[in-house]
């Protein structure tokens, strides 16, 4: 049994990325989607404080500060880039215009519902950013996470108990088990990694998980 | 003749009041008018409402103003940050208000209250806890919650080429919220690292036409956040 390393989740959902879509990722393990674009693809980044065709980190000392990514990391500009204020960045995003966004999760729950930005715990300091923008906007949202959390609990859930931060939102998600879609009927089992039994996701999964169909 | 020019940061910033609401431009540091910042912690003015995407690092620029307890309330969309320490202290202390905004939302009601929208319905963060209480109304058979535009008593801002009309051009990632603030602000200021002759901008490349700024004032070697946290600077 091979579960997934977090290059290998990014590798997997990166083929399913269709030739020139427009890609929102979030910070973390979505990230390391650029790494795996498949040959002959091309697709364009977008940041949400105000870039598309946004490149990778610049050479060391080669950087400007102000051109930075949501997560305010320095990137470059590639060929073809274009810059805009936030209320164009959003337009993009609630306008239904970005292909495809990929982030992490806190749990998803089996009709769809994503909850990503917040634990709920009492004197933590909320803090949202565009996670809500565009979960609602974006045609597609992708979910690339470790199937559960370091504690061994389920992260594909009945329902979410952490504050949502939409609902029915998610349309697939890229674990380190499995990749699932997101159905009318529930957790629709697309793949298992290398050897990884059904039960084996199943166990680990909150919710009924439908088997591959055939 | 029309010259919206001043000489300093701190005439600039003169006539902020107690009270008044400040939008301040910026996504973490690209963007940030730190010069105007720290002019308007020395000019004094307290009890404000102040509107940025972030609420500062270290204890420089907007996390300085904070940690002056000039600011009682901050709307916001991401209110953590690594270095940020201030805001947190004074949230836990219950000394500041937090307005928590999904991002695209406070975008998109600061240019609504630019453009003399007073409301507008959006799908962000239906059914989640930045929605409850909110007016919902279906169209289309899809809910939508009910936000309300935003304006300013100022806005300050950063530019990176402005004229004496107020006409303004931006560095990269810095644009960011300060064209919309421009529009949604009574009074926007904007500093620029190089303020030129009238002409010198091209018109089919300004960002910010000149009728939404009030004041120009160059500051020509704008300090950068990082730089200043990194030294463990702290103003004033």
């Amino acid at each position: 049994m091979k579960c997934k390393t977090r290059d290998e989740m990014a590798q997997r959902l990166a083929q399913d990325i269709s030739d020139g879509a427009y890609v929102n990722l979030g910070i973390g393990i979505p990230e390391l989607v650029t790494k795996y674009v498949p040959n002959g693809r091309e697709f364009i980044y977008h940041t949400e404080n105000g870039l598309l065709g946004m490149g990778p980190s610049p050479e060391e000392g080669k950087g400007d500060h102000e051109l930075i990514n949501a997560g305010k990391r320095q990137v470059t500009a590639l060929p073809g880039a274009a810059y805009f204020h936030h209320a164009d960045s959003f337009s993009m995003i609630r306008g239904g215009h970005l292909d495809l966004c990929v982030l992490g999760a806190l749990q998803v729950a089996s009709n769809g519902d994503l909850a990503n930005w917040s634990t709920g715990v009492a004197n933590a300091i909320p803090a949202v950013g565009g996670a809500m923008d565009l979960v609602a906007g974006v045609k597609s949202i992708y979910v690339l996470t470790q199937h559960c959390t370091k504690n061994g609990e389920p992260k594909l859930v009945d329902a979410c108990t952490y504050p949502l931060t939409g609902c029915g939102v998610v349309n697939r998600i890229y674990t380190d088990l499995a990749v699932i879609e997101v159905t009318l009927k529930g957790f629709q089992l697309v793949e298992l990694s290398d050897g990884v039994p059904y039960q084996y996701v199943q166990d680990r999964t909150g919710a009924p998980l439908l088997p591959i169909k055939e | 003749m029309i010259d919206k020019r001043v000489s300093s940061v701190a005439e600039a910033v003169a006539d902020v009041f107690d009270g008044a609401t400040v939008m301040i431009g910026g996504f973490g540091e690209a963007g940030s008018p730190i010069e105007l910042i720290h002019a308007l912690i020395d000019q004094g003015a307290t009890n404000l409402t102040v509107v940025n995407n972030n609420t500062g690092s270290g204890e420089v620029g907007l996390a300085a103003l904070i940690k002056a307890k000039r600011v009682a309330n901050m709307i916001c969309s991401y209110p953590r940050t690594s270095n940020s320490t201030v805001f947190p202290e004074l949230y836990h202390n219950k000394e500041i208000n937090l307005e928590l905004v999904p991002q695209g939302t406070l975008a998109e009601r600061i240019r609504a209250g630019g453009s003399g929208i007073p409301a507008f319905y959006t799908p962000t963060a239906v059914g989640t806890p930045l929605g409850e209480g909110k007016e919902l109304r279906l169209f289309k058979g899809r809910n939508y919650v009910l936000e309300h535009g935003l304006t300013a008593d100022f806005a300050l801002i950063k530019g990176q080429t402005a004229d004496q009309h107020g006409n303004i051009v931006y560095n990269k990632t810095a644009r960011n919220f300060a064209p919309i603030m421009a529009m949604a602000g009574k009074v926007t200021i904007s500093q620029a690292a190089q303020v030129v002759d009238l002409g010198e901008l091209d018109p089919e490349t300004i960002i910010t036409p000149g009728i939404f700024v009030q004041r120009v004032v160059e500051v020509r070697n704008p300090a950068l956040e990082s730089t200043l946290v990194a030294a463990g600077e702290t103003y004033p």
